[in-house]
């Protein structure tokens, strides 16, 4: 099975109608042979003189209060040299700071890292030790006396919802539709968007399904646990090493919450072993820091599995009822849904995003969608790749595909009835610029997958759609011409799967040089201008467009300079093919000029900074062939389409594999993965083991299909492309197996337990 | 605390000793003591594979193996793979099919695809599965590095035939 791709060359022209020189070409990364040689630093290699280790010691009650902390045992250890808890942190107040993928509340987030008065969480950190060793450190842990009242733990958002529910914070007072509510409850928060008249729109439907879904907390599940080394200078500045998606989100909440001013705090990024939206708030930053000026070492923090999977942020468990209804002719004519996504210990799910993603992909006429934010006794919920929108797919599509059977509808002929275009309006508000959901569903219809019918006992093929916003955000980068003709980019987003390449082909591009000629670097805080979060697919679109406006601002110098050199009018310059020309026939070839840089006056360094506000949103449609054992309830996937709107793709490598990559996330959410809890709120399966994300024996290839349907808001037409892929997949599993075996599904995961009790189920009928 | 012994080992061709705890693994010794960053820890209980090493030419999970328990053995790691005039030809399949994005999960790929191919010169798409299915990657979906494999395996034979 091959990767498939468009021929959209008809698509890769740039502004001036000329074809891409070096979008839409595949070179080696440039970080590549470090990665491939083992030379490449992550955090977790970091070394320094003088280094101590550190270890969290972790809450093993789902919900707790602390009455005591006795620490004594461990600080009289020989080696051990500083221990701390929350009450040497800074009290930062209640104030609620952007992260770039959501907001945190400081407050929230200082006890999350070391629990002040109560643990929410099996996992909670609670205390934090350093040694000469991590053994030592451990040891040292193991004989502090934390003494705890165990309180009742509510571990799932329907129970937490009921009036009778154990309590996690007494002074969490509901946000009812923008009111304030007299009495605490779990409930954080409740909103609803609106649209037209639903029970309008139901009367006027000719079929209407209204369903009830279930989603289990799952993680992202990045192979390289969290680490983090900081050094607290004796002049009170603190340099900080660690694998982040942000590394001024990290100066930030470093700042913030040691009670340093931001320029105090240095953080220098490493190479990062995977994020998916899990690396952005910190857990063990501030730590290291306040452990190293306890000590006047640095201190390495690392995190073992079971801590990244107890500790760290997973994305929510959820409920969610669906109800829509449509007409004979196939047009959707009301939905609404109720939705409500776990928070974890404090509040902050991304019930948002989930309500204006879940009906994002089709244009509705009366909808309604209410939201709840609700805490219980897991892990606080981090970003996860799409936040909210793949729970919210999941339920939707399958609903979706039940009035496409009722009605008797093909499922990509229904979608290309109600897909939004350009103008239709969401139901919480926006209009759609130019996108391309429509254009997946094409694509799709065209493959040869689709037109080869599926044939074979308990097989079956599954359809589902699904949208991301993306977002644009700020970026920075620098750009110094070399004497050789080569360009050292510096730019601000740390870089998970290739980016600093997509961004150096930008610059490359837009000077007419090749993409080698480029040298990349992701630098610290010190050394380039704000950037924020690796996230929200914004990197090769937001970065790649400030690469893009360093490269016109080196344009413009060089222009100036040949017109010294040469003694005219800058008017009679121009910068074109990757080189400057002047009035009669006078021609510098970049590298020509790039030589003389530094002979005829000021070096060249060109700059770019932005906030661009025109991300395009992201579509995907994916279809699949699945093959479902009614002996065991297993499902095996045969072939996998991913289709999707891409705007420009840069790399096309590393767009499919950013298609690729997430798909298989969407895959091992929907068939396998999920936080499993016993009646205590103890994780029972915190390990790669029990915690089972697909290995390559459980897929197939993942055919890739690029769609690109130009962003008007990018110089060169990107859309992000990274998070939309997770989005379809559980739903059009979901999908196939129905056609498998005739179960519908309605809960997440579907692994062989479920899939065989609903077989059971519907034999037994 | 246990006394620290002497190993003496070969890693990548070198004759190699070290001081460890007998409670150290082989992972800790590769990284803290030696430096051998490129080895990573994943999880620490052999369900990543992302610490693999060959251990007398078999692939190891070095978080399962203890540092006392290679005296006398031969050791290859990550660091040892590429020839001193470039790359090995799985390390350039991997960057010429761009089967890594996040790049931790891959010198342990390299190290399992190493020890696949001296045992399997031409393994089928199944083949590359089943053997690797020790190894997680979480970025990739596994389509980018399964095809690297194939073609390592591919461009080997065809050298081999020359």
């Amino acid at each position: 099975m091959a990767t498939v791709e468009k021929d959209s060359s008809s698509l890769r022209k740039s502004g001036n109608g000329k074809p891409y020189q070096v979008i839409g070409t595949r070179p080696i990364r440039h970080d590549g042979v470090d990665k491939v040689t083992g030379r490449a630093k992550y955090g977790a290699d970091v070394t320094l003189t003088g280094l101590l280790h550190g270890v969290v010691l972790r809450s093993p009650h789902a919900h707790a209060r602390i009455k005591s902390i006795d620490v004594s045992r461990a600080a009289a250890l020989a080696g051990v040299r500083a221990v701390i808890t929350h009450k040497d942190l800074c009290e930062p107040g209640d104030r609620i700071v952007e992260l770039g993928e959501g907001a945190v509340n400081l407050r929230h987030l200082s006890n999350n890292i070391l629990a002040a008065d109560k643990v929410f969480y099996r996992g909670h950190a609670v205390v934090a030790v350093a040694a000469d060793s991590v053994h030592l450190a451990e040891e040292a842990a193991a004989l502090i006396k934390v003494d705890y009242e165990i309180l009742p733990a509510v571990l799932d958002v329907e129970a937490a919802m009921q009036p009778d529910a154990p309590l996690l914070h007494d002074d969490l007072l509901t946000d009812e539709l923008g009111k304030t509510a007299l009495k605490p409850s779990n409930i954080a928060k409740h909103f609803r968007f609106e649209k037209g008249d639903t029970a309008q729109g139901f009367a006027q439907a000719k079929v209407v399904v209204e369903r009830e879904f279930r989603t289990a907390t799952v993680h992202q599940g990045y192979i390289e646990p969290h680490n983090a080394t900081a050094l607290w200078s004796a002049d009170g500045h603190i340099t900080v090493w660690t694998s982040t998606q942000g590394s001024f989100t990290v100066r930030h909440q470093v700042a913030e919450l040691v009670g340093v001013p931001i320029s105090h705090v240095k953080v220098i990024p490493m190479e990062i072993g995977g994020g998916f939206g899990g690396k952005i708030r910190v857990y063990l930053e501030p730590v290291a820091a306040m452990l190293s000026k306890r000590t006047g070492q640095p201190v390495k923090v690392l995190m073992s599995r079971a801590d990244v999977f107890e500790g760290t942020g997973p994305t929510p468990g959820s409920y969610i009822r669906v109800k829509m209804g449509a007409g004979a002719d196939g047009k959707i004519t009301a939905a609404e849904a109720w939705m409500a996504y776990e928070a974890g210990g404090y509040p902050g799910s991304p019930i948002g995003a989930g309500a204006m993603c879940i009906f994002a992909c089709y244009d509705i006429p009366n909808g309604k969608i209410d939201g709840y934010d609700v805490v219980v006794n897991k892990p606080q919920t981090s970003a996860y790749r799409a936040p909210g929108a793949t729970n919210a797919a999941f339920a939707l599509e399958t609903v979706v595909d039940e009035i496409c059977e009722r009605l008797k509808i093909d499922p990509l002929e229904f979608r290309l009835k109600n897909a939004v275009r350009e103008g239709s309006r969401r139901i919480d508000g926006p209009v759609y610029p130019r996108i391309g959901m429509v254009e997946t569903v094409e694509a799709v219809q065209r493959t040869e997958h689709w037109k080869t019918p599926l044939t074979g006992k308990h097989r079956g093929r599954g359809v589902a759609s699904g949208f991301w916003f993306n977002c644009g955000l700020k970026s920075s980068a620098s750009a110094t011409v070399n004497a050789d003709g080569t360009v050292s980019l510096v730019e601000g987003s740390t870089d998970i799967g290739g980016s600093r390449t997509g961004i150096a082909m930008q610059l490359a591009e837009t000077l007419g040089i090749a993409a080698t000629d480029v040298v990349p670097t992701v630098g610290d805080t010190d050394s380039v201008g704000y950037t924020d979060v690796t996230g929200g697919s914004r990197v090769t679109f937001a970065t790649g467009y400030a690469a893009y406006e360093a490269a016109l601002d080196i344009q413009r110098q060089m222009v100036d300079r040949a017109a010294r050199i040469w003694e005219v009018d800058m008017s009679k310059v121009a910068y074109q093919d990757g080189g400057v020309s002047g009035p009669g026939g006078k021609r510098f070839s970049f590298k020509e000029l790039a030589d003389q840089v530094n002979k005829t006056g000021e070096p060249i360094v060109g700059r770019g900074a932005v906030d661009p506000q025109g991300c395009g949103g992201a579509f995907a449609t994916h279809v699949v062939d699945v093959e479902v054992d009614p002996e065991t309830g297993k499902v095996d996937i045969l072939r996998y389409t991913a289709a999707q709107d891409v705007g420009t793709a840069i790399h096309p490598s590393y767009v499919e594999g950013q298609i690729q990559g997430g798909t298989a996330q969407g895959i091992g959410w929907g068939l396998n993965e999920e936080y499993y809890y016993d009646a205590q709120g103890t994780m029972r399966n915190s390990t790669f083991l029990d915690y089972r994300i697909p290995t390559c024996l459980d897929l197939p290839m993942i055919d890739a299909l690029i769609v690109e349907v130009p962003n008007p808001g990018h110089p060169y037409g990107v859309r992000g492309v990274g998070e939309v892929p997770i989005v379809p997949p559980p739903a059009a599993l979901a999908n196939a197996i129905y056609r498998a075996v005739g179960v519908r599904m309605h809960q997440l995961p579907m692994s062989p337990p479920r899939v065989l009790h609903e077989i059971l189920r519907k034999a037994a009928k | 605390m246990a006394k620290r012994r002497i190993v003496s080992t070969t890693i990548n061709g070198r004759s190699v000793e070290f001081l460890c705890q007998p409670r150290q693994t082989l992972l800790e010794v590769l990284r803290d003591t030696l430096g051998l960053t490129g080895a990573k820890e994943g999880c620490a209980n052999g369900n990543c594979g992302a610490c693999t090493v060959l251990l007398d030419g078999r692939p190891v999970d070095s978080c399962l193996v203890l540092g006392v328990e290679v005296e006398g053995a031969s050791l290859q790691t990550i660091e040892g793979v590429a020839p001193v005039d470039g790359l090995d030809s799985i390390q350039q399949a991997f960057l010429e099919n761009a089967a890594l994005q996040c790049g931790i999960c891959t010198p342990g790929f390299i190290m399992s695809c190493k020890s696949l191919l001296t045992e399997n010169p031409q393994p089928t798409e199944h083949d590359v599965r089943f053997y690797l299915a020790g190894n997680l990657c979480r970025c990739t979906g596994y389509d980018k590095i399964v095809r690297a494999v194939l073609d390592a395996a591919q461009k080997r034979c065809a050298t081999a035939a020359r």
